[in-house]
């Protein structure tokens, strides 16, 4: 029998309530694949907040703790202390937020976790807009994107600003690691889940969760998207050691970001000159990631 | 041991000989010498709790939450803008069902700015949930902290206890207070254990989404009847106090109000001021008590109905305001009264925002004017401001 690259063990079970293709879903039960059952996660307003089921049901093997939409930061801290002050440091603490509540409501509680060094893993699942409470905008959202609250129309009210680069943000805290990771790779997500896990402080991991309500497209190409988003350099797969940046999957064939554009509802409008922009902040941003690698990988131990 | 303390240090130790297991604390004046005494005991050895200097209030509250629903016993503290910043994780505290204690030293809320004493921040947190202690002095703050977690903490109460004290009056300010062995304390107080926890050996979701055919209203009925149950268990939690310790507390700390034909009742440290002044009062036979109310919530409404039915006029002194109506702790007592055959004259007088003194001289001129009200038979206003500057033209609309 051929040996698995994904662990067996299932740690979310059948009878979530997300919708047909979502990618949220598939970073959830990838990330407890990597982490294992002795795990407590705390989990805000979002998406994931209502995915396990109605009380009392629950399709969760882990403990989970709800919690207020700005606060996974602290609350993480907060069951972290508690278990160090109980003896309990073998159990790991997970944060599991969406976009709005990690680039903007969150981010508060987030940059406190991170400067005091606590010892948790927070994941992001980005599907880049607040999905949840209906598709509105989050600064996680693509510029260019149509949202319920960037509707375009006879104004061109679109997305005006770029997405925040959260993890440019997280090294600045000098954080001892954070990785982007994609639903379409879940052996190097796994493998980043599995490193964090090691690591001792915070650890911040940034997946990319397709949505296939909010970004109007077929649910069954949920994978192939977001492949293309890494493909087409949209959403590099990286990682940030101690400072070092290391891209862990460079594309392998050329996807064009058009094509990726296409495929969904959210981009429908873009002309082709809106297009070109958005290729070009795509290459500056790559080219960007790429120097950043280089010149952090030149450098001697950084902390 | 005795030892001459602030109000702020008092709740530190309270913190630590409770031994807080994790603390979650933001900075705020008149707060800070709360987190700093802690800091202070951490840097000597002498007390080891998980302190999680957290980037604001926000997140203090979020922590300690997390922490308590984990299995810990729990401890912040705050001032007015802090609390207010809580509010949303103060709903969520009682919700949660998790016992954290709080010390809130009352604070006006800015603009303009005001760090004096001022009771709107924590009578603005009334409907959270959360059992509400008010201290007259730095003793009661430190004794009321170790009775706030054997209360909150019972397991058919489960729920946060907010213990105040007076900006200044009384967290800046030091007299003697007696600190226990920690022996005591331990035979007192157990550890904290609830009945569930975070875990991942036996995993539940705490929290999660309940539709409106479901359990919310029914959990939040258990909120009610916790609290209830509260005030009984507050009574039977300070018997053992002084069993233990010889200091005694009660719901409503009554002053000379047995015989009294006027009460006036009030909230904190204006107690002891009025207390020195009703002496004086009672000398020359004005037959006057002043009536403290320690517990605020659950709010003790038989005793209230009780002690104000013996009275000819009640005035309630309120530090703070519920604007577009009149003080709130007027509006309980009214409440409270309203249910009785009869009720006695009542008037509020709002007193002391944002620190103003509340002097001697003010309880005297407040009894002044109660006793013209009883010879009248009728009150002359329903509200009114002491000490204000300019007139009070609003509250001739509200004349009787």
């Amino acid at each position: 029998m051929a040996k698995l690259t994904i662990p067996e063990e299932e740690y979310m079970t059948k009878g979530h309530t997300g919708c047909p293709g979502c990618g949220a879903c598939l970073a959830m039960r990838y990330v407890l694949k990597g982490l294992g059952g002795n795990t407590i996660v705390s989990i805000p307003a979002c998406c994931w907040a209502v995915m396990p089921g109605v009380f009392p049901y629950s399709n969760m093997k882990i403990p989970m703790l709800y919690t207020a939409f700005e606060t996974t930061g602290a609350s993480i801290s907060g069951i972290r202390a508690a278990l160090d002050a109980l003896g309990r440091e073998d159990i790991t603490v997970l944060g599991f937020a969406g976009d709005g509540g990690t680039f903007d409501i969150g981010i508060q509680a987030l940059s406190g976790a991170v400067e005091r060094r606590e010892n948790i893993i927070y994941v992001c699942y980005d599907n880049e807009a607040y999905m949840n409470t209906g598709v509105q905008r989050s600064s996680a959202t693509p510029v260019g994107a149509w949202t319920t609250t960037t509707q375009g129309g006879k104004a061109k009210d679109w997305k005006k600003s770029p997405k925040k680069n959260i993890i440019d943000m997280l090294v600045a805290h000098k954080i001892p690691y954070a990785a982007t990771a994609s639903i379409a790779y879940p052996e190097d997500l796994i493998k980043k889940v599995k490193k964090a896990k090691e690591i001792k402080g915070p650890r911040f991991l940034h997946i990319f969760a397709t949505c296939p309500t909010g970004w109007r497209m077929d649910p069954s190409k949920s994978v192939e998207i977001a492949k293309m988003a890494v493909q087409a350099k949209i959403f590099p797969l990286y990682e940030v050691e101690n400072g070092k940046y290391k891209i862990t999957r460079k594309p392998t064939k050329e996807v064009d970001v058009a094509d990726y554009l296409k495929m969904q509802g959210r981009f429908r409008h873009l002309t082709q000159e809106e297009i070109e922009k958005f290729r070009e902040n795509v290459e500056l941003e790559w080219y960007l990631l790429l120097k950043k690698e280089e010149f952090t990988q030149s450098l001697e131990k950084l902390w | 041991m005795k030892e001459v303390v602030s109000g702020n240090s008092a709740a530190a130790y309270g913190a630590r000989l409770a031994k807080a297991q994790v603390i979650a604390a933001y900075p705020i004046t008149p707060q800070t010498t709360v987190v700093e005494k802690i800091a202070e005991f951490i840097a000597n050895e002498e007390f080891k709790p998980k302190f999680i200097k957290v980037e604001s209030e926000h997140s203090a509250m979020a922590a300690c939450i997390a922490a308590s629903q984990s299995g810990a016993r729990t401890f912040t503290a705050t001032s007015a803008h802090g609390l207010a910043l809580m509010h949303e994780l103060l709903h969520w505290a009682s919700a949660a069902r998790t016992p954290v204690v709080m010390s809130n030293i009352n604070r006006a809320m800015g603009p303009p700015w005001s760090v004096w004493a001022d009771h709107t921040d924590s009578i603005s947190q009334r409907d959270t949930g959360w059992l509400q202690i008010y201290a007259q002095n730095n003793q009661e703050v430190f004794d009321s902290i170790l009775i706030a977690y054997k209360v909150g903490e019972s397991p058919d109460i489960m729920l946060p206890v907010m213990v105040n004290e007076d900006a200044f009056f009384l967290s800046h300010t030091i007299e003697p207070v007696e600190i226990p062995e920690q022996k005591e304390v331990d035979d007192f107080l157990p550890p904290f254990e609830p009945e569930y926890k975070l875990d991942p050996e036996d995993p539940h979701g705490f929290g999660s989404l309940s539709m409106p055919h479901q359990w919310y209203m029914e959990l939040r009925y258990k909120i009610a009847e916790a609290h209830e149950k509260a005030l009984l268990r507050l009574i039977e939690v300070q018997n053992e106090f002084e069993k233990r310790f010889g200091r005694s507390y009660d719901i409503i700390d009554e002053y000379r109000c047995d015989d009294a034909d006027i009460i006036l009742i009030g909230i904190g440290t204006t107690a002891g001021t009025a207390q020195e002044e009703i002496d004086l009062l009672r000398e020359i036979g004005v037959k006057v008590g002043f009536a403290r109310i320690r517990v605020f919530r659950p709010f003790p409404v038989d005793r209230m109905r009780e002690l104000v039915r013996k009275a000819k006029f009640v005035g309630v002194l309120d530090r703070a305001f519920t604007f577009g109506y009149e003080g709130p702790l007027f509006t309980e007592v009214k409440a409270a009264a309203y249910q009785m055959r009869r009720q006695p004259l009542m008037k509020n007088y709002v007193v002391g925002i944002g620190g103003r003194d509340i002097t001697m001289d003010v309880i005297k001129r407040i009894v002044e004017n109660a006793l013209n009200i009883v010879e009248e038979g009728r009150i002359d206003r329903e509200v009114e401001w002491i000490d204000l500057k300019g007139a009070q033209e609003i509250h001739l609309r509200r004349r009787y």
